[in-house]
């Protein structure tokens, strides 16, 4: 992406050699400041303490199943325990991961903007984000919540006497914040481009964010308003959704999937721009087949919208309408083939470097298909029915979504790291962690698919003691897991700190944000506004490491 | 440029933008995707309604029943003046008019209370009438219906979506508090009128979701 020349009326220079992180230290300008690439480091340290947070409980509760018999926790505090975990990781961590980190660094400096197009409401975004934190640590302070992730009816409404009503509040808030940056997003990708950076010149990070933007503004309403209705069934003491009183549960189970399903989508589609980015720079190849993994990525934001009934195979819902759904889910599995057979055709012929990055990248691949292949499984109505509410389901949702989502993550934020930080993390550590999450993460999950397929529902406390080897494994597998997450944030901050200073462009990568911005950007990002000549990805294997 | 009375003299561009109409354009791309999430929003209490009308329809009829059509046509009557008044007050920013700008959205905001005045007497009178669901629903005279129990849920479905309606409004309210003070110290103008023409859209909105509502707990 070249910079041929300089437009008119081109942005002043600032007097002083500064870069975002340094050129104001004070408190005030970090906990105010409308800067996106700012704001991307403080979602980043915030979703970085819920991130340990939600893992702290999955440790507690995977303690308590390493024993068949329910002795180390009893089952309430059992309940709330995977229900905090499941209630932190998805609103706290998987919805935010990557584009309120990464997508709220890079879209601008990607489309050649000097920031998001409402700079405020970005800031609110955070604000909000906390604001809703602060409702999840009140609910752990005032006896936790035990009704899943999920908040059925009329166990949330009717019968739970734990804080529902202060989750729902936290889900709520961090909607919301979730919606104001998608709007951003869209906002700043239709009207915000450089010139010459056409939608096919695109990189695909941003089709993946805008893809996102769209699903977060259709989807995240409908969950509000659901949750709203049900702290107003909780406080009012009516029956909206209890069937007791008239109500409907299913409605609540539909309204809920209309959000929660698609809102997978929101977590994963980022994942995959990542991996877009990062699978041709090291590759050293132009991405196989841009123009459809463009589509894919819209279309899975389509059709992710048709299939929330997949949940509903065993709650009532007709059978003809969870044929429909069922034939829609095993359709949303063709776009999603379409990237994992481009991204390996990408590395076809490549040059390829195994990089930290490269090499989380790859993991993504392997333990997304896995996931994805045994989502087939699930969409099948008939194996559904045994398999529904099974460690299956578990271990297929933690396939997509740890090994699928936090791997990308991660993947992004080394790759990354040099331009956020302007630091190189130590590639030995970076590498050594990596294998170690791999590692603990295969040696947790595989034996869940095993002991579900035996038939282990989840969200029980005890279990019958023939499939205490394979929990073991799987408690053995989520410690090595936890240390991997460790080892890799402490690494990841050890370098912000000690870390050598980054070049320009450590990996010979293609992009505006490595060819015209600075390690660390300007806080405005550019000096002038680029002209894009090129398509994105435009490697001739030529590109070398720029690294002390 | 000729001299404007209020407002900016000279378009303002913040520093992320390339040219005014950038700026506009994104202003009115936004708020047109805020106004979708709105609609999917309310799209959600109206599913709702829509399964349980389904489901009740003899409960449906005997709770709308129990409404005022006449205070409902009057209020529908005054907020779609109020969106005339807000039309109004756009254009009036656009033409540098400051008396007419005043006018018409001082209208815009006395109309807007109005209607949740006349709003507030319905829901006493639904009190009254022991038509509050949960521990006051004590209807005097209950329905000849299969299941009066259900007329709840009717009552139920009305006071969440009339009443996130009306939530709406007061945000609105507020939100116009604080542009007529700006719009008395004459920040708005024919370089600015963007603010206004935003909140516009907003209360536009509020009043479509009630040109929806109307008909769904009065008339039918």
């Amino acid at each position: 992406m070249a910079v041929i020349a300089d437009r008119e009326g081109a942005y002043a220079p600032p007097v002083r050699e500064e870069n975002y992180l340094t050129w104001d230290h004070s408190i005030k300008s970090w906990l105010f400041t409308q800067d996106h690439k700012r704001i991307a480091i403080l979602y980043l340290i915030s979703i970085t303490v819920f991130f340990l947070l939600g893992g702290i409980f999955a440790m507690l509760f995977r303690i308590e199943l390493l024993t068949p018999a329910g002795d180390v926790f009893e089952a309430d505090r059992y309940n709330k325990f995977f229900t905090l975990h499941g209630v932190i990781m998805i609103f706290f961590f998987l919805i935010p991961s990557v584009p309120a980190t990464l997508g709220n660094f890079l879209v601008p400096i990607m489309v050649g903007a000097r920031d998001l197009a409402f700079p405020k409401i970005n800031l609110a975004s955070w604000w909000v984000f906390n604001v809703a934190g602060v409702f999840a640590l009140l609910v752990l302070v005032t006896g936790g919540v035990d009704t899943g992730w999920t908040f059925y009816s009329p166990l949330s409404t009717s019968y739970a006497n734990t804080s529902v009503f202060l989750a729902v509040t936290a889900a709520f808030a961090a909607g919301f914040s979730s919606i104001l940056t998608g709007i951003n997003f869209i906002v700043t990708v239709h009207k915000m481009r450089a010139p010459g950076l056409t939608w096919f010149r695109l990189p695909l990070f941003i089709w993946a964010n805008y893809a996102t933007g769209v699903v977060i503004m259709l989807g995240t309403p409908v969950v509000a308003i659901t949750l709203f209705l049900i702290a107003v069934e909780r406080l009012w003491g009516v029956g909206i959704f209890d069937p007791a009183l008239g109500g409907d549960s299913v409605l609540f189970q539909h309204m809920f999937w209309f959000y929660s399903h698609p809102a997978v989508y929101i977590m994963i589609l980022p994942g995959f721009g990542v991996i877009s980015e990062i699978i041709p720079c090291f590759s050293r190849n132009r991405i196989f087949g841009y123009p459809f993994i463009a589509f894919s990525t819209l279309s899975i934001a389509i059709l992710g919208f048709f299939v929330w009934g997949h949940h509903m195979f065993v709650s009532g819902q007709s059978f003809y309408t969870g044929m429909v759904f069922s034939f829609l889910t095993m359709f949303i599995a063709a776009p999603t083939a379409v990237k994992i057979m481009n991204w390996t055709f990408t590395l076809h012929g490549g040059n390829v470097i195994m990089t930290t990055p490269m090499l989380y990248a790859i993991g993504f691949i392997g333990l997304f298909t896995i996931g994805g292949v045994t989502g087939l499984f699930l969409a099948a109505m008939g194996l559904d029915v045994p398999l529904h509410d099974t460690y299956f389901v578990v271990a297929h949702f933690h396939f997509t979504m740890v090994g699928g989502m936090a791997m990308a993550f991660f993947a992004g934020i080394h790759f990354w790291w040099p331009k956020m930080i302007g630091k190189m993390y130590p590639e030995f550590m970076g590498k050594f962690a990596c294998i170690i999450i791999f590692t603990g993460f295969n040696l947790t999950f595989m034996p869940q698919f095993i002991v579900g397929w035996l038939g282990m529902p989840r969200r029980y406390h005890a279990y019958p003691e023939e499939w205490q080897v394979l929990n073991v494994m799987s408690t053995a597998g989520a410690s090595i897991l936890g240390f991997g997450f460790l080892a890799c944030i402490a690494c990841l901050i050890w370098s912000a700190f000690w870390g050598k200073p980054a070049k320009q462009n450590p990996w010979g990568a293609k992009g505006l944000e490595w060819e015209v911005c600075t390690s660390p950007p300007h806080p405005h990002n550019f000096t002038s506004i680029p002209v894009v000549t090129e398509e994105a990805y435009s490697y001739t294997g030529e590109e070398v490491l720029d690294i002390d | 440029m000729t001299s404007v009375t209020m407002g900016p003299a000279e378009p303002v561009i913040p520093h992320h933008f390339e040219t005014k109409p950038q700026h506009n354009e994104c202003n009115i791309l936004g708020m047109w995707l805020f106004l979708a999430q709105e609609i999917m929003f309310f799209g959600g209490l109206f599913t709702a309604y829509a399964v349980y009308r389904f489901k009740y329809p003899d409960a449906w009829e005997a709770g709308s029943a129990e409404l005022n059509r006449a205070i409902g046509t009057g209020n529908t009557i005054v907020l779609l003046v109020s969106s005339l008044t807000m039309a109004l007050s756009v254009y009036f920013a656009q033409t540098d008019q400051f008396k007419k700008l005043v006018a018409s959205f001082s209208l815009t905001m006395v109309f807007g209370a109005i209607f949740l005045i006349v709003k507030a007497f319905e829901y006493h009178e639904k009190y009254t009438h022991g038509l509050i669901p949960g521990a006051w629903w004590d209807p005097i005279h209950p329905p000849e219906i299969d299941d009066p129990s259900k007329m709840q849920l009717f009552f139920i479905m009305y006071f969440i979506m009339t009443g996130m309606h009306a939530f709406h409004m007061v945000i609105g309210l507020i939100i116009a508090a604080v542009m007529m003070i700006m719009m008395l110290k004459r920040k708005f103008g024919p370089n600015k009128y963007m603010p206004v023409e935003m909140f516009g859209f907003y209360w536009h909105f509020v009043d479509i979701v009630w040109v929806f509502l109307f008909p769904m707990v009065y008339l039918i």
